[in-house]
């Protein structure tokens, strides 16, 4: 996804001039290309993210676009303050991007994993949160972010992520991206996830269901008028984020469902990263199973929800 | 846009005294505290505002306007003072401070009055803030100065370092950081809670040219201000010394007044020593 990044940017910084990256000493040769093209509108702001933010808030209040990027903790928990004083509280249009973002960078540890951010991100006001499911994503929510006047955060993964969608598909901010038609079980899956969402629509599919899948790229303004319908039409509702429980999609969903008027149909499932740290050394991979952000434990949770849902259905119209 | 060469040095020593009579008189009336923190600025901002920056009060958002950065929000009073003096808004609206809906509020707002370059109150936002728009002008081709105005204290906070750091690696020579040195922040001696010590030393030794100066000496603070850029390619640093509590004697250095708030009876001794009453 970094490299897409670094790509889509590089054409924005020719199409607008009002673009500037900031980089908190990352990307080694990643933004050469951007580099040789504005070198008056780079700079490496070094290991300083607190500063980094606070300068990207100044370049915006006169007139410019900031982008910052660094590694997703260092960009959000690190220089929360000044995210929130600097650039939510003035309400400029600074894009933040955190790469490496959920476990992304899980055999660097936890000072590296970023679980987290959604939370504290969206409970700023003004503040535009943004998940991209892989590269293709990631370049239409970027041009739609420079777009958008007023702060955005994006998180974005490392590099070799699979694609999804097979070109820059049509992004709105704040609406879900539906990938796959479906009845039953509605599957929203945010950021990185999508690939192992889609994996387990397949195995839903293997037994007879035909679950919907959607890139809900958009945590926050949420899609509601998405959620009004998936939560009256559907059986069950399942999140998927490499994120807490606290507080990321699935906690907004649990949110707004708790201040509906109406029953929902749909029993609300959530899957995220559990409330600890992980000391022992491991991979994206393995740190996702440890959660149970797998196809299987996804597509087997969300079929025993389906048929205790129906089966319950069933009785109450017997 | 023209800068205000034509105030004399007596004219903006009367523009300070009433200045600080306003400032008594703000803290007493809206009941708010940080009135020695905002006593011991006033000369700085004066020396900024009338004597040294490119300015005009009815262009606020002119794109090639100096820009006043006060990080050391807790003294908004003197800001909203010396903007309101310098023709920025009606003194209708200065008396509006700290009631109920006014845009004046404890500390700066983003976007309230004209002439607020940014919010601020939580210490250490002003100088990096203020870099980005250095940087900014930069790109954009824009010849203006920054001014950031800092407290002692906030000289704590580690993004005022961070920021001393990369200023001068970008070799920023149009911003000026001003550090209102009034030796107290709000619970003790800033030199002895942390090593402050030795503050210009520090500023030189981070690639500032920086520099030393009587904070209360208006026409001293005029020409170190106007000298900026300075010819040395690097960001200029004004360490001023100040008193905190400046102009009224029984506030002068003593360091209750960063809380306490004037009684009407003080108001009026104060305004008495100011040449106010």
């Amino acid at each position: 996804m970094r490299n897409a990044f670094a790509a889509e940017i590089t054409a924005l910084c020719q199409e607008d001039p009002r673009l500037v990256l900031l980089s908190g000493d990352i990307g080694n040769r990643l933004f050469d290309k951007f580099r040789a093209q504005a070198p008056e509108r780079f700079m490496n702001c070094g290991v300083a993210e607190a500063n980094m933010m606070g300068l990207a808030a100044g370049l915006a209040m006169s007139g410019l676009r900031p982008i910052t990027y660094t590694i997703t903790p260092f960009t959000t928990t690190r220089c929360f303050e000044q995210i929130r004083v600097d650039v939510c509280y003035h309400d400029v249009p600074v894009i933040i991007v955190g790469t490496g973002a959920g476990l992304s960078y899980a055999g660097l540890g936890p000072t590296h994993h970023s679980c987290e951010d959604i939370a504290l991100l969206r409970s700023l006001p003004g503040m535009t949160v943004l998940c991209p499911a892989d590269s293709f994503e990631l370049r239409g929510l970027l041009r739609a972010a420079m777009k958008h006047d007023g702060p955005v955060y994006m998180r974005i993964g490392k590099k070799g992520e699979a694609t999804v969608h097979a070109d820059v598909p049509n992004v709105t901010i704040g609406k879900g991206l539906v990938v796959e038609q479906g009845s039953g079980i509605c599957l929203l899956s945010t950021g990185n996830m999508l690939p192992e969402v889609i994996a387990a629509a397949a195995e839903l599919k293997a037994h007879g269901l035909a679950p919907q899948v959607v890139s809900m790229h958009t945590v926050k303004p949420l899609d509601t008028e998405l959620l009004e319908s998936a939560f009256a039409e559907f059986d069950v509702v399942a999140t998927i984020e490499e994120h807490s429980l606290i507080g990321g999609l699935g906690g907004a969903v649990a949110e707004w469902l708790v201040d509906q008027d109406s029953l929902p149909r749909a029993k609300l499932v959530r899957f995220g990263c559990g409330d600890e740290f992980i000391h022992e050394s491991m991979e994206q991979e393995h740190a996702r199973e440890r959660f149970g952000l797998t196809a299987h434990n996804i597509a087997a949770k969300c079929r025993e929800q389906y048929q205790t849902r129906r089966r319950g259905l069933r009785l109450g119209a017997a | 846009m023209s800068v205000a060469l034509d105030t004399s040095l007596e004219e903006m020593q009367a523009i300070a005294r009433r200045i600080r009579g306003r400032l008594v008189q703000m803290s007493h009336r809206a009941q708010t505290p940080h009135l020695a923190s905002s006593l011991s600025c006033v000369d700085i901002l004066v020396a900024a505002y009338w004597g040294a920056l490119d300015i005009d009060p009815s262009q606020p958002h002119d794109p090639l306007r100096d820009r006043v950065i006060l990080s050391k929000g807790h003294a908004a009073t003197t800001l909203y003072a010396a903007l309101q003096a310098r023709g920025y808004f009606s003194e209708e609206l200065l008396d509006s401070y700290g009631t109920h809906g006014s845009i004046l509020a404890e500390h700066p707002s983003p976007n309230s009055a004209p002439g607020i370059e940014a919010g601020t109150g939580s210490l250490g936002h002003g100088l990096p803030i203020g870099l980005g728009m250095a940087v900014a002008g930069r790109i954009q081709k824009q010849d203006y100065r920054v001014c950031v105005v800092m407290s002692d204290g906030e000289c704590n906070e580690g993004s005022v370092w961070e920021a001393a750091m990369l200023a001068p690696a970008q070799k920023l020579e149009k911003l000026v950081a001003v550090v209102d040195y009034n030796k107290w922040q709000a619970t003790g001696r800033s030199n002895e809670v942390m090593a402050l010590e030795p503050l210009k030393d520090k500023f030189t030794a981070f690639g500032w040219s920086a520099y030393e100066t009587d904070g209360h000496d208006i026409a001293g603070l005029v020409e170190l201000l106007r000298n900026v850029p300075d010819g040395s390619g690097k960001p200029v640093a004004i360490v001023a010394h100040t008193v905190k509590g400046k102009g009224v004697s029984y506030m002068e250095d003593d360091n209750n007044w960063h809380y306490r708030i004037p009684t009407e009876a003080e108001v009026a001794a104060a305004h008495q020593e100011l040449g106010l009453a």
